[in-house]
């Protein structure tokens, strides 16, 4: 690595110095647009006790499903469990600590987060769970909650294209919660589709610029879909 | 006669606007995008980061880059949009979208919903629900009147860990469509061939019948 050139030529080099005990974002919405072979790195590389931030936590068996079952979750904050029966399992016996964030004010909190501002107000979860121990405040009539922001040491994202100076464009909807994490991971990995060279990329079109990205790997992705739903011509 | 999933859906897409931004919820709430009335344009907004999802694809069309809130396989209309998270829960939270349609465990008749849990039994997570309920002003929910031993939803308080507070004001089930103010359920339409007796005995709230209330009209 030298200069502004971002890209890694492994997946331990990509996650090198991810320790025990570490907080780690990992984007994606259910299996789309997730980071496929740095979430099987962290699985092969049997790191444990961490404290992982997604949405979701994959299905059983796939994705953010194997740290489920290698146990290497202590915490998860999340704001769906859905169908995925271990997740559920782990959360019900108290075995993994879950926190059940709304999906908004995650996104919000890890927005924040990459921009250095600690902490916001939201309506969302006012006299809810959500908001049990939190401080609350009254603007113009209407009652708010104050969700602190959150970072990580290593925050995983995924995107479509990059050029190697780490500038990252997503595809549909892949885009999801890797933009904000992207920008909240003290190291950054992004895996990526393809990797081209600085000027290919039209900077009116970045999504992530590359200031936020630190490593950056040309992946191979299953895709693999959860529901996959057609009509008939 | 309790109305099927596809007259529920039917019902609550007579709430659509020309014009209208739309989140419809997993479940009965999305098959609402099956009856849109064909003089109207609304745009559906999917919070995993689509403005303007389109019908499920056909086969060959299938791209696991596109899927909705519910992770189902869909596609995109023309003029649609792609974004993050955090824009799309701008646009929910800042009160940009005009109706959101979403499914309930329980409604209370202050207004107050359950939707995400059932204690030792049941955790969905919240998703983008408490988001959802907090940014709307115009939110419909869609559920059964009463669970399938006959339990009420429409409840004084709910008992299930709450999605929101004081945020519901229209209600459509199986059995009638529902107005929620001043602390009550107000019967505005009942479902064709169901006896206003039969609603009262199946809500455990408050309920205000006025009148002679009308059947509903599926178009």
């Amino acid at each position: 690595m030298s200069g502004f050139n971002k890209v890694v030529g492994s997946y331990e080099e990509a996650l090198a110095g991810l320790e025990d005990g570490m907080t780690i974002m990992v984007g994606g919405f259910g299996l789309c647009g997730i980071p496929e072979g740095l979430i099987e790195q962290v699985k092969d590389m049997g790191t444990s006790g961490l404290t992982c931030i997604s949405n979701n936590a994959g299905i059983d068996g796939f994705a953010l499903g194997k740290w489920l079952e290698g146990r290497q979750i202590k915490t998860m904050i999340g704001s769906y469990v859905g169908e995925n029966a271990l997740f559920e399992k782990l959360f019900i016996s108290g075995e993994m600590e879950v926190i059940l964030t709304p999906q908004g004010t995650l996104a919000e909190k890890i927005r924040a987060g990459g921009a250095g501002i600690p902490a916001f107000y939201t309506a969302t979860g006012y006299g809810t769970d959500v908001a049990k121990g939190k401080d609350t405040r009254e603007f113009n009539g209407r009652n708010y909650v104050l969700e602190e922001s959150l970072t990580a040491d290593y925050a995983l994202v995924k995107a479509w294209k990059a050029d190697t100076m780490g500038n990252l464009v997503y595809r549909m909807t892949t885009q999801n919660f890797n933009p904000m994490m992207a920008t909240a991971g003290r190291i950054t990995v992004a895996e990526v589709e393809e990797i081209v060279e600085p000027g290919e990329l039209d900077p009116e079109h970045i999504h992530t610029p590359g200031i936020y990205v630190q490593r950056l790997i040309k992946g191979t992705f299953e895709k693999r879909i959860e529901q996959r739903t057609v009509r008939s011509a | 006669m309790a109305l099927s999933r596809e007259q529920l859906a039917q019902r609550v897409a007579a709430e659509l606007r020309d014009g209208y931004y739309v989140n419809l919820g997993i479940g009965i709430p999305t098959l609402v995008a099956n009856y849109i009335p064909k003089n109207i344009e609304v745009m559906l907004q999917s919070e995993n980061g689509l403005l303007g999802m389109g019908p499920f694809p056909l086969d060959e069309e299938v791209d696991a880059d596109l899927i909705n809130a519910g992770k189902q396989t869909v596609t995109a209309v023309t003029g649609a949009a792609y974004f993050s998270s955090a824009e799309s829960f701008a646009m929910i939270r800042g009160a940009h979208v005009d109706l959101t349609v979403l499914g309930a465990f329980e409604i209370d008749q202050k207004g107050s919903i359950a939707s995400w849990m059932i204690p030792g039994k049941l955790v969905k997570g919240m998703g983008g629900a408490m988001d959802l309920v907090a940014g709307t002003d115009n939110i419909v929910v869609t559920m059964t009147h009463a669970s399938k031993t006959g339990q009420s939803k429409l409840l004084e308080a709910c008992t299930l860990p709450l999605t929101g507070v004081n945020c519901i004001r229209k209600v459509v089930t199986d059995l009638a469509y529902l107005e929620i103010h001043d602390g009550a359920f107000h019967l505005i339409e009942r479902a064709p061939g169901v006896s206003i007796e039969e609603i009262k005995e199946k809500t455990a709230g408050r309920l205000v019948v006025d009148g002679d209330v009308p059947e509903m009209k599926l178009a």
